[in-house]
């Protein structure tokens, strides 16, 4: 059973075997609004914890996504250049942004459970 | 430092049927398809004769193909635009109280004296000697605004007032350079409620951002600034009046800190028009500041541009001004082109950020204004300013929600969407409310630090009669919002030209020129 | 005060209102010691008629273009603008109007920025334009940083055909930003071999044609050069009329194309307010800087027009912006979209027809003058001579005699050596006693 963790900025990392796939949450493309662009990291990138790894755009604001671990891009969702709306529609399914191979597993140890962010989130409305 | 504050971008579902007509024309409003649509290849409403034969010279570089752009007679372009121009809400239609944007009347005079030929039909390049009135009236201009801002030099070159802000953080750069603390000096120091441009214009020329936090009341706090001052700071971007229409009290402290630790203290003159011939932004401690001419100075928006932005200097960054350098003669006026002349006369400019020499234009409506206003009117114009703003504030703040509580305010008011909780109407819909019942919106989302603001600016050119109605007009639409009648905002506008568009698809599809369905030498066959 | 409706009884009923007892009261925050006593050593209040008088007398000390035989160009070119266009940009809807962020009440100034954007892109041969930024030299200094970002290379190359006040900008942002830039000299005779020196360091060549001294250039082969090592070629125009007659940058391989729109519907000014034109192919439209407008549709289903793309720009992305650009030139967009409506093709061509043929003609005038050398194999509407003497100080000669004869390079250029060549405009407001008029003068100068 895959195990998402979750970070303050609204990214999610849903773990398979040594890699995670990323992207942001319901709450996060909510805030944003109608997703118009997803600018997204070249395949091979190596990212660091928190590093900038993909820009998403909305039409009236944009927000930088941080890559939750370190590790390397090894995939990127090429369909969300067509369609980048399926960010809004299903953010944690098929509005995926990028795959991770994740360079230090502990990382993933400082980041929220699903519970733990379902309790972040109250305190922010 | 994004802003991350995302809004709906769709058009919505339009719930009403509107009155259908034959032509699509509601009376005076007019259905004007795109010219493109109605033009012709072959029309020209211009009279030219073609020139006798002559062999051309042009190296082999002349054009294979038509044009592909259709034409017009003039009569045909004169119903064309002014048809769209019927379909623009304007300064001249009703009050404009856009927060930041200080929308004030354009006089007319100040039109027909930039059209005088002799301002509008000189080139940049004739001879000096037939141009010394226009080097003259720039010369005044300048002596006029360092009065009013207590600044020993401006640079006028600047086109806009982001180019003003690039200009005077690039003065500021220079001085760095020349001090040997550039490789230090990289941090500028930017508070969150800061204009988009200000951010922007520190990064285009290699500094980073720091944001500096606002404390509860609006304001940004000396220990704040302190707090973040050190060898790597080259500056701090502040505006002042701040965003949210407050004065910032602690700006001569902040300065004389700024100053202190090595650093330059560049001061965003977009909310100018509060303190004119009250306050000089010299006596704060400002280092660099640009003045929106189109904003304080009364030269026209004319639906995005031009403007200009001429920037006040200090002693400390006068010998950094760009070219060209406008100096007095025994004889009258000169212009310094070259970085030799200017070095020999000890000016160090950091170079030029555009060609030629600013915008005359503006410079001509900017000091028309001047003249009539004279120092006694633009005081009393900054004071009518501040009365209009605290006016409107005293005739809502029962409705609507103040950010920072309820206190004066300088020449524009804030509000911010609590009052609106659980309404169902958001401050885009209050907004839209506004243009069905004759308004402009004002300010929407800006300044970011405030959720839902909505920054009121009416400026000091409304009347007391025109105040009163708007603000109860925002009374009704505050009331029913509150009563539940939200369809009327939610819905809104439905007068309008347009309902509400679908921004989402202009981003997601972007269609940014026309496209003929079928080539347009065909369909004319 | 004429601008000022309110009375002082009304002032006072409104500071009753607010439950203020002076309007100072309302300055709070304000230094006590910062505050000004009372207005600043400036002159007081004037009427219209005096102010008119002023800024008259101001005006009657220059020599405007209409009133004498002009020849001046260089960045800026005087043409005949129809009346119907300054009518229309005075209409109130236009002129006092914002930048159109309310769309539903924007529709006038947003559906001519499209036809304007329709415009530029269909003239410079480009997939896709701007709304206009504030002339064509920043245009220019905003092409190179787009072209840092797209190849995320920092390394320009300027030719030495370029304006030099648009190389200057270029050279001031690249020395701000820690940017590369390779400027050629002056190259008088479009003879540079600029395509030796593009490498894989190479972000972008920036090519004028016609360049400052009027020469046409092709661009075909330094396009390819570019593209062959993974850079762009800029291209630069500073008469817009020119793409009338000429074959347009975008069909010679540019990947963007910059200019001085001017020419167009707009006056000489002094210079500015000028409207920059910026136009480039689709897959780069992201990183293009300025407003845009789309067509979408609204609530109801009809066709509108949006501002769109605005990520881009400084309101959103601030320090992660394209770039900090927050107007356009709005006014003179408009002017230039009436003219160009009122030109369409065939006026366009046929004027850039004209302007070629004075120019033809003044240059065969003057190639038979002893002591003028004209310089140029090809031209448009200006080209460059060498004369016999130092060409500032025959121009200043003319210009007592009420001849505007063109512009010494000396003025754009000291101390290159080119002190004695002098560049000509020739525009269709150029009459055969203008013409006439500068040859005998310039007889008499040498």
């Amino acid at each position: 059973m895959a195990d998402t963790r979750y970070t303050k900025d609204h990214e999610y990392i849903r773990i398979e075997g040594d890699t995670g796939i990323v992207g942001i949450t319901s709450y996060a493309q909510e805030q944003l609004g109608d997703v118009v662009f997803v600018e997204l990291p070249s395949v091979g990138k190596k990212v660091d914890q928190g590093a900038e790894a993909a820009v998403v755009e909305s039409v009236k604001a944009a927000s930088e996504i941080y890559a939750p671990v370190a590790g390397e891009v090894v995939a990127v969702n090429d369909a969300l250049e067509s369609a980048p709306g399926t960010v809004n529609e299903d953010p944690t399914g098929s509005g995926w942004f990028m795959k991770i191979k994740i360079a230090d597993s502990s990382q993933l140890n400082g980041l929220m459970s699903e519970a733990d962010y379902k309790a972040y989130l109250d305190t922010l409305s | 430092m994004l802003n991350r504050q995302g809004r709906p971008s769709q058009a919505g579902e339009s719930g009403m049927n509107a009155i259908k007509t034959f032509t699509g024309n509601r009376a005076l409003e007019q259905v004007e398809p795109l010219l493109f649509e109605i033009g012709r290849l072959e029309t020209t409403g211009v009279d030219l004769d073609e020139p006798q034969a002559f062999t051309s010279r042009l190296g082999g570089l002349e054009r294979q193909d038509g044009i592909g752009l259709p034409g017009l007679s003039e009569p045909e372009t004169m119903r064309h635009f002014v048809r769209l121009s019927q379909k623009n809400y304007a300064i001249d239609t009703g009050i404009f109280p856009l927060g930041s944007c200080t929308m004030k009347h354009n006089p007319r005079l100040n039109e027909a004296m930039a059209r005088l030929p002799g301002f509008a039909d000189i080139h940049p390049l004739q001879p000096q000697s037939t141009v010394q009135g226009a080097l003259d009236l720039i010369a005044q201009l300048k002596e006029w605004l360092k009065e009013l801002t207590g600044m020993p030099d401006v640079d006028m070159t600047p086109k806009a007032g982001a180019h003003g802000e690039l200009s005077g953080m690039m003065a500021i750069k220079a001085a760095i350079i020349a001090k040997g603390e550039a490789a230090t000096r990289t941090v500028v120091l930017v508070p969150e409620s800061a204009h988009g441009t200000n951010p922007a214009t520190a990064a285009l020329i290699g500094f980073t951002v720091k944001p500096v936090p606002a404390r509860e009341n609006g304001l940004v706090h000396i220990d704040d600034v302190k707090a973040l001052l050190g060898p790597d700071i080259a500056a701090i971007m502040l505006t002042n009046p701040n965003t949210c229409g407050l004065f910032e009290k602690d700006i001569v402290a902040i300065a004389d800190a700024v100053h202190e630790a090595g650093a330059f203290f560049y001061c965003d003159g977009a909310n100018f028009n509060a303190i004119v011939g009250k306050v000089r932004p010299g006596d704060l401690g400002v280092d660099a500041m640009h003045i929106n001419l189109h904003k304080t100075f009364s030269t026209p928006h004319g639906g995005g541009g031009p403007g200009a932005g001429p920037v006040v200097l200090s002693a400390r960054l006068a010998a950094f001004a760009p070219l060209p350098l406008l100096e007095k003669t025994s004889d009258g006026f000169a212009l310094c082109e070259s970085e030799q002349n200017a070095e020999a006369r000890g000016a160090h400019p950091y170079g030029r950020i555009t060609a030629f020499q600013g915008q005359m234009g503006m410079f001509v409506r900017a000091f028309s204004y001047m003249l009539s206003h004279g120092a006694d009117g633009m005081r009393q114009a900054s004071e009518d300013a501040v009365l209009n703003a605290n006016y409107i504030r005293a005739g809502l703040r029962d409705l609507m929600s103040q950010p920072f509580g309820d206190k004066p305010c300088m020449h524009e008011a804030l509000f911010d969407d609590q009052w609106l909780k659980e309404t169902g109407v958001t401050t885009l819909d209050f907004a839209k409310a506004m243009i069905d019942e004759g308004f402009h919106p004002m300010t929407m989302y800006f300044p970011l630090v405030v959720h839902g603001a909505m920054l009121i600016e009416p400026t000091e050119s409304e009347s007391k009669a025109s105040l009163d109605l708007f603000i109860a007009a925002l009374r009704d639409l505050a009331m029913a919002a509150k009563a539940g009648d939200t369809e009327r905002c939610t819905q809104a506008p439905r007068l309008a030209p347009r309902r509400r568009l679908d921004e989402t698809l202009a981003a997601r599809k972007p269609v940014l020129k026309w496209v003929p369905p079928v080539p347009l030498s065909e369909a004319a066959e | 005060m004429r601008y000022l409706p309110h009375s002082d009884t009304e002032r006072g009923d409104m500071l009753a209102a607010i439950g203020a007892g002076a309007i100072d009261d309302l300055f709070t925050g304000v230094p006590a010691d910062k505050m000004l006593k009372g207005p600043v050593n400036l002159p007081r209040r004037k009427s219209e008629l005096e102010v008119a008088r002023i800024l008259g007398g101001l005006a009657a000390k220059n020599v405007p273009a209409s009133t004498v035989p002009f020849f001046v160009g260089a960045g800026a070119y005087k043409h005949h603008v129809p009346a119907t266009v300054d009518h229309l940009i005075q209409r109130s809807e236009f002129l006092t109007s914002y930048t159109p962020y309310q769309p539903e009440i924007a529709q006038g100034t947003l559906q001519y920025l499209f036809e304007f954007q329709t415009q530029v892109a269909t003239l410079t041969g480009m997939d896709v334009a701007n709304a206009s930024m504030y002339d064509g030299s920043t245009a220019c200094g905003e092409a190179v940083l787009m072209a840092h970002r797209v190849t995320k290379r920092n390394k320009a190359i300027l030719s030495g055909g370029l304006h030099p006040h648009y190389a200057e900008v270029v050279e001031t942002l690249s020395h701000m930003a820690n940017d590369r830039v390779t400027r050629l000299p002056a190259d008088v005779k479009a003879a540079e071999d600029i395509i030796a020196l593009i490498d894989s360091e190479t972000s972008c060549v920036v090519v004028q044609t016609p360049d400052v001294f009027g020469n046409l250039r092709n661009l075909k082969a330094i396009a390819d050069a570019c593209h062959a090592k993974g850079a762009l070629l800029i291209a630069v125009f500073t008469e817009v009329v020119s793409l009338g007659l000429v074959t347009p940058p975008g069909a010679m391989g540019a990947d963007i194309v910059v200019g001085e729109g001017q020419s167009i519907g707009n006056a000489l000014n002094f210079g500015g307010p000028y409207v920059g034109l910026f136009a480039t192919k689709s897959q780069y439209v992201r990183q293009m800087p300025g407003r845009l407008c789309g067509e979408t549709v609204d609530a109801e289903g009809r066709r509108g027009f949006v501002l769109t793309l605005s990520t881009r720009e400084q309101h959103i992305r601030r320090d992660k912006a394209t770039s900090n650009i927050c107007t356009n030139s709005g006014l003179c967009s408009l002017a230039f979209t009436v003219h160009m409506t009122l030109l369409g093709s065939e006026g366009l061509s046929r004027l850039a027809r004209i302007n070629h043929a004075h120019a033809v003609k003044l240059a065969d005038m003057l190639a038979s003058v002893k002591g003028i050398e004209v310089l140029n194999q090809s031209f448009f509407n200006e080209f460059t001579v060498k004369l016999s003497k130092p060409a500032a100080p025959v121009v200043e000669a003319l210009a007592a005699k009420k001849i505007l004869a063109g512009v010494p390079v000396s003025r754009l250029l000291p101390g290159a050596g080119l002190d004695a060549h002098l560049i000509l405009a020739s525009t269709e407001v150029n009459t055969d006693e203008d013409r006439a008029t500068l040859v005998a003068a310039l007889k008499e100068v040498l």
